[in-house]
């Protein structure tokens, strides 16, 4: 029955899209527009149907119903129902199920808050996000189909991946995943509709395009620093990126996004670089895709790559479709996105964001070329091969240090053309604080390059943005005579885009800070105690209590309790690294235990154990400032935020 | 409809009506491109590490030594020779043509580690035809599958089980 129901409402979803996909443009080139309201409703029933089919899929795995297919892959009766529940997203079909909910969400949004909008770009934008969803309802009835009947009905699955069911973070990172990189179709969907309606050299769709592309931004910036939390606690290592390919695949289209971010502004101030700005609206969404192909399709093998099969051909398919209809599209609208304006000096913002836009292109390449050369040379020279974190740290750390130093600049400058003295007064006080970090850093024992210079240049560049706010509050109460706190509020108030902006910036250089000292100062130990032993490392001191063993309804769970103890010996914090042991795994999933301070975290692993119970071997990782890295990636989310918050001014 | 015109008020009223495309623009860019990508050329080829497994290593003879390397293959049985107290650890890796590569590993080896299961380790192989690795890792197959009967984990720990709960 559940099977029925939603089988259905993927066929008539799908036949939704095909329909309303092509009224748009039938109905604007024969002139009828009484049938545009046709296209409209295609949104809204796909949106609609896809709940059900989505809604269907929830029921079936908090029932356990076994006779469908991807309840009989991910379910078991003895997971927790919350697991259960999110195990939507914990495999093939059903991510793709729940990717198709959410870009028919998206496009109901879309298409809603735009009803009233005049002209053709809105339908034709409509129509380009139905033929996305058509895509992926074919993947639906098709390859990627979760609803295939299981005969005989089986009494029990095997449960999700263990690696999926050990962490509460599971709930929260692909969400935010999907959110963002689903989001990153709506600027698409603007722009093949600016494209095909003649109103892609106009401003009126990169308005509606900046706001989504931010918002699909900050999820994914969320998304990315949620997953690396997620293998932070989870994979037991004590790391949090690795530059695998599966983080890579969800941080390429972040970089273009991230450009086209700062390079739409030189569009809106200056009407330069449309060209450049569609192009990347339509490089981060065929990313994404490359993305989804990279993590979905079993050609890297990694926790996120479920299944080897013919779903990575439909995506070869699809980027195709995608770049070569783009690249028609933007070559019979070179007139309009010629640029209307020029360059005046070379000391001015809009070259800021110009060598912006350059490095992160150059990130972005670096990235793609590292993430895909394993496949090139597999499939060329027939040999297996890994491109490791040496090729990645050397080519991207010198960019990243630059970017970091640009931030600080860019904000520093005015628009058109800026004066070198000017900015020399205003590079004053960052510098002196950058070269303080550096000479702490430096104290301090380090000698790695990039570790100093990156201090030094986040150092430079959070001085310079918090500056901005400095002048401006100053400026205010000059004029106006308000309380520092009013200005402030009226300063965000009065530019809200520009100030909200410089907090992402502070985000970004609070995130570069933790990641810089975490990788810098890091200390590990390992070693084997019997109970009652201690271990030092650095200033911790810990004990090994005991080592015990549960039983739980999905897992067993052997753990050690271990203290750590003050100098005068008495304990003041206990920590309970774990092994879970799933029946459907072959090796225990490491659960370790971390005592978070604002100045970084005590992070703690169990390796193993004698079966006896009669010693245990615990590493412990000294991390400095790692908490930095999730606060910042709030502050990030918070600038978005702000800069994005919808004004009466902007309706 | 919208009419599509943008005309900030800053617009030099000069625009050429043809862009004309400067040669020393064309010659930077292609300088830029030909550095970024023989940069990352460079960068691949000295950062590359091979998978191999022992037949193919040892069949690169001398230029398979001191070179970063991921082994992988099936630990021999009964060649496991583990040290608690200097932490060391040491073992064959064996494939399907039956070469062996013998590993030496510091720090304690994983939970299950144990004879015949597939690992890979990430080290160089010294000219002393000892693979040194400085990583050691269970290799499974990424469908997860359940254990068979008598490799169940459970038998191992089953007296921790009686310990109560901490």
């Amino acid at each position: 029955m559940t099977r029925l129901v939603a089988v259905d409402a993927l066929w008539f979803a799908l036949i939704a899209c095909a329909v309303g996909g092509i009224v748009a443009p039938i109905a604007i080139a024969r002139g009828k527009r009484q049938w545009l309201p046709f296209a409209q409703a295609a949104v809204y029933a796909n949106f609609a149907l896809v709940t059900i089919a989505t809604g269907a899929m929830m029921w079936a795995l908090a029932t356990h119903d076994f006779s469908i297919s991807y309840v009989a892959q991910v379910g078991s009766r003895a997971t927790p129902l919350f697991y259960t529940v999110i195990s939507l997203w914990g495999a093939l079909e059903g991510s793709i199920l729940f990717w198709a909910w959410v870009l028919a969400l998206y496009s109901a949004i879309v298409v809603y808050t735009n009803r009233n909008r005049p002209g053709n770009l809105v339908p034709y934008a409509a129509s380009a996000l139905l033929i996305i969803a058509l895509f992926f309802h074919i993947l639906l009835v098709g390859p990627a189909n979760p609803f295939h009947l299981v005969s005989p009905v089986p009494l029990d699955g095997p449960g999700p991946n263990p690696l999926l069911q050990n962490h509460i973070l599971m709930a929260v990172h692909p969400p935010l995943l999907y959110l963002g990189y689903v989001g990153m179709s709506v600027p698409f969907a603007f722009a093949v509709g600016a494209l095909l309606s003649g109103e892609a050299g106009s401003d009126g769709w990169i308005r509606l395009t900046r706001r989504w592309t931010l918002l699909a931004w900050a999820f994914l910036a969320a998304a990315i620093i949620a997953g690396m939390w997620w293998s932070y606690e989870v994979l037991g290592w004590g790391g949090y990126w690795a530059w695998d390919p599966v983080e890579n695949a969800s941080f390429i289209p972040f970089l273009t996004a991230t450009a086209f971010l700062h390079s739409v502004m030189v569009q809106e101030r200056r009407g330069m670089l449309k060209l450049w700005n569609i192009n990347l609206v339509v490089g981060t969404f065929a990313l994404t895709i490359l993305g989804t192909f990279l993590t979905r399709s079993g050609i890297i093998s990694s926790v996120h790559a479920f299944t080897q099969g013919t779903i990575g051909y439909y995506f070869l398919a699809f980027i195709a479709v995608v770049l070569i209809g783009s690249a028609i599209l933007i070559a019979g609208n070179s007139d309009s996105l010629r640029t209307d304006g020029r360059f005046d000096a070379p000391v001015a913002r809009e070259s800021v964001f110009l060598l912006n836009n350059l490095l992160l292109t150059v990130f972005m390449f670096t990235v793609l070329v590292g993430t895909l050369f394993p496949l090139v040379a597999e499939a060329a020279r027939g040999v297996k091969v890994s491109v490791g974190e040496p090729f990645f740290n050397r080519m991207t750390l010198p960019v990243i240090v630059a970017l970091l130093f640009l931030m600080g600049v860019g904000p520093a400058l005015p628009w058109k053309r800026g004066s070198i003295e000017d900015l020399k007064v205003k590079m004053i006080p960052g510098t002196i604080v950058g070269v303080i970090l550096a000479a702490i850093v430096l104290l301090l024992g380090t000698r790695n390059v990039y570790g100093v210079l990156a201090f030094a240049f986040a150092g430079f560049a959070g001085t310079l943005n918090i500056g901005e706010y400095v002048i401006g509050v100053r400026a205010r109460r000059a004029a106006h005579g308000e309380s520092v706190l009013t200005a402030l509020r009226r300063l965000f108030g009065a530019n809200q885009r520009r100030y909200g902006g410089y907090v992402a910036h502070l985000g970004i250089i609070v995130v570069a800070v933790g990641i810089a000292a975490s990788s810098t100062f890091r200390t590990e130990r390992e070693a084997t105690l019997k109970p009652g032993e201690t271990m030092t490392l650095g200033k911790v001191t810990a004990r090994l209590k005991d080592v015990w063993g549960r039983n739980e309804p999905q897992r067993d769970v052997i753990g050690a309790t271990v203290e750590l103890l003050a100098a005068s010996g008495e304990p003041y914090a206990v920590l309970s690294p774990r092994m879970n042991i799933y029946p459907m795994s072959d090796q225990p999933i490491p659960t370790p235990d971390v005592r978070s301070t604002p100045f970084g975290d005590t992070y703690m692993n169990l390796m193993s154990f004698r079966e006896d119970g009669s010693s245990a071997t615990i590493k412990i990782i000294n991390e400095p400032l790692v908490p930095w890295i999730w606060f910042g990636g709030g502050v990030i989310c918070l600038g978005a935020l702000i800069s994005g918050w919808p004004t009466r001014r902007s309706a | 409809m919208n009419t599509p015109v943008n005309t900030p008020a800053n617009t030099p009223a000069n625009t050429p009506a043809r862009r004309r495309v400067k040669p020393g623009i064309v010659a930077a860019i292609v300088v830029l491109v030909g550095a970024f990508g023989w940069l990352i050329w460079g960068g691949l080829d000295s950062n590359v590490v091979y998978f191999l497994e022992p037949h193919e290593l040892l069949a690169k003879g001398v230029s398979g030594v001191d070179v970063p390397v991921r082994l992988g293959g099936q630990v021999k049985p009964g060649s496991v020779k583990w040290d608690e107290v200097s932490s060391d650890l040491q073992f064959e890796i064996t494939d399907t043509t039956g070469m062996i590569v013998r590993v030496r590993s510091t720090g304690v080896p994983p939970q299950m580690f144990r004879d015949a299961m597939g690992v890979v380790v990430e080290g160089r192989l010294g000219s002393d035809t000892l693979f040194h690795s400085t990583s050691l890792m269970i290799k499974h197959s990424n469908e997860y599958r359940a254990p068979k009967e008598g490799e169940q984990p459970k038998e191992m720990y089953k007296s921790l089980m009686k310990v109560p709960g901490a």
